[in-house]
């Protein structure tokens, strides 16, 4: 009952999560645009959260007995949150729009624009895990 | 937490590009030393930036590796009435170019607001989160 009552928040969760990751990403592209030979890196969203989902869901439904567990019904010992960690991101680098004499890959212009991006996604996840939980928070006083 | 390490990484490029407004600052300062009979004059440095790894593979930092001279030949000037003139009646002066150390400078300068703009998104970012569900 309370799991599908919190399923939402946590997918918005879990992209809250990416997007955070996706931020730090990009903050680091644009803190070595002047680095001789520095390949920009970034997060493919849509990959890396269908990769958060799959995880997560695998947790949710009991498993084959296998890895430790020896009956269907016992509970998988695995966090739910194990598969949230920042390594699970796959990491693609970024493609040259105007090839630089010093080998660095970033583009300024493309950075900031990611950047501001991804901040308004942010924001806009944030906003719907507000929402959210106001809902369910007027729905438990049933006032 | 993952965004708190935003700081570090755009701290590192800040301290890293005030570090080559320094050296500008320098170069620009010395533009027009001259050296004494021996030759020996001052040569514009350049700061040689390095990536550096922080903590995870998706952040990484900036940091100065070298700070270089260059190996330009230093100007010489014919002034013979010049005190530090050498037997032909030449001054050596220092190699810098002005006019890359301005290009050098307002690059440098453009580079450290950027970073200045990531870390103010970060923290209001960061400060929205902690306001949630309220």
């Amino acid at each position: 009952m309370f799991a599908n009552m919190t399923n939402d928040l946590d997918f918005h969760a879990k992209a809250l999560v990416l997007r955070a990751d996706r931020q730090r990403v990009i903050a680091s592209n644009i803190a070595n645009a002047d680095t001789p030979g520095y390949v920009g890196r970034d997060i493919n969203f849509k990959d890396a959260m269908n990769s958060a989902l799959d995880d997560g869901s695998h947790t949710m439904t009991p498993s084959a007995p296998s890895n430790g567990i020896s009956n269907a019904r016992h509970i998988p010992l695995q966090a739910q949150t194990a598969s949230l960690g920042s390594s699970s991101s796959p990491l693609a680098y970024t493609t040259q729009t105007q090839p630089a004499m010093d080998g660095n890959s970033v583009d300024m212009d493309r950075e900031r624009a990611n950047f501001v991006d991804n901040s308004i996604r942010y924001e806009a996840t944030l906003r719907f895990i507000n929402g959210q939980s106001k809902t369910i928070l007027s729905a438990i006083q049933g006032q | 937490m993952s965004m708190f390490s935003i700081f570090n990484v755009s701290g590192s490029a800040i301290s890293a590009q005030s570090q080559r407004l320094n050296v500008v600052a320098s170069n620009l300062a010395n533009a027009d030393a001259v050296a004494g009979p021996d030759g020996q004059g001052y040569k514009s440095r350049q700061v040689v930036f390095e990536t550096v790894p922080m903590g995870s593979d998706a952040s990484s930092g900036v940091r100065v590796n070298a700070i270089k001279e260059s190996n330009e030949p230093l100007r010489k000037v014919h002034n013979p009435s010049h005190p530090s003139a050498d037997a032909d009646g030449y001054v050596t002066q220092s190699n810098v170019n002005p006019v890359e150390e301005m290009v050098n400078m307002i690059s440098a300068s453009r580079s450290y607001q950027n970073n200045v703009e990531v870390m103010n998104t970060a923290k209001t970012l960061l400060l929205k989160t902690l306001q949630m569900g309220q």
